[in-house]
């Protein structure tokens, strides 16, 4: 009787390892960001592109509308193929566009701007990607939606493509 | 002349804490780098790790530190932004019971099996 229960427990052990390690090989062992919490949206100070005057996230994201965050670099080649549908998003009303400026250098940023248009209604400096980590970002492009109550409740990881405006527009509907 | 010497140990002295306490916030720095998963490399710490995404860590580090900041609180601003995942260690928490507690049972369930079996030999 012993025996059989000392050998009812190997097995259920064995099982259970079979089961544990038989789940690890399924899951990818790649990491998968989190893309729908919501979020606050951080306490920061930011060096306007245009001005050179630092300005405070609560003067940013001050009016009752939806925002956009979009991560962006003049060096950032996936940057430059979603410039034009960041474009076709500014037209709509009911969005406020912020650019934050990854880790450029501001003649080349600004070039990029001329050259492709701003559809920015305000650009931050992120000099040093500090800013880009208090949201929570990995690098650029990223794109981020701030409701009105002023949560962040998804961000976008690489280029926007158009399923991805369609999707932003549903949101903010 | 008197003061002059009280002048200069002074000085010497303050310049001493001031290393020491760098000192310090590197070690601080360091261990806290390495504790933390560079998210978009492979297999790599913050610390090891050169990449941009890293090096912003590093700096971000590097001014909470500053700030006064104590570890628990920089891997608690660390795992608010980018999850669980971002700290090797995860944390004791309703995802991570099993995680931790697990070795443990076994440990204790593995000790009772040898006290009950040493009984039965004597």
């Amino acid at each position: 009787m012993k025996n059989k229960f000392s050998l009812f427990a190997v097995v259920i052990f064995l099982s259970f390892c079979f089961v544990i390690f038989y789940k690890g090989l399924n899951t990818p062992n790649n990491y998968t960001p989190k893309v729908n919490d919501k979020k606050n949206i951080p306490t920061f100070k930011a060096k306007d592109f245009y001005s050179n005057n630092y300005v405070n996230s609560d003067k940013i994201f001050e009016e009752n509308t939806f925002y956009i965050v979009n991560i962006w670099a003049s060096w950032c080649v996936p940057c430059r193929a979603e410039h034009p549908l960041l474009m076709q998003l500014s037209k709509n009303e009911s969005i406020k566009l912020i650019g934050l400026n990854y880790r450029d250098n501001f003649n080349n940023a600004k070039k990029f701007i001329d050259d492709f248009g701003n559809s920015y209604s305000r650009i931050l400096v992120d000099k040093d990607g500090t800013l880009g980590v208090e949201f929570g970002a990995y690098g650029v492009p990223e794109t981020f939606i701030i409701d009105k109550n002023k949560k962040i409740i998804k961000k976008f990881i690489g280029p926007i493509n158009k399923n991805i405006v369609e999707e932003i527009k549903q949101i903010i509907k | 002349m008197k003061i002059l010497k009280i002048f200069i140990i002074l000085i010497l002295s303050i310049g001493f804490s001031h290393v020491e306490s760098n000192e310090k916030n590197n070690e601080l720095k360091n261990k806290i780098l390495k504790n933390i998963r560079c998210l978009i490399c492979q297999g790599q710490s913050v610390y090891d790790s050169e990449s941009e995404f890293a090096s912003s860590i590093k700096l971000i580090v590097d001014r909470k530190i500053n700030e006064g900041l104590k570890e628990e609180h920089i891997y608690e601003f660390l795992r608010e932004k980018y999850g669980d995942w971002v700290i090797y260690a995860p944390g004791l928490n309703k995802n991570t019971y099993f995680l931790w507690l697990l070795p443990l049972l076994l440990f204790l369930s593995g000790g009772a099996i040898m006290i009950k079996k040493l009984k039965f030999k004597n």
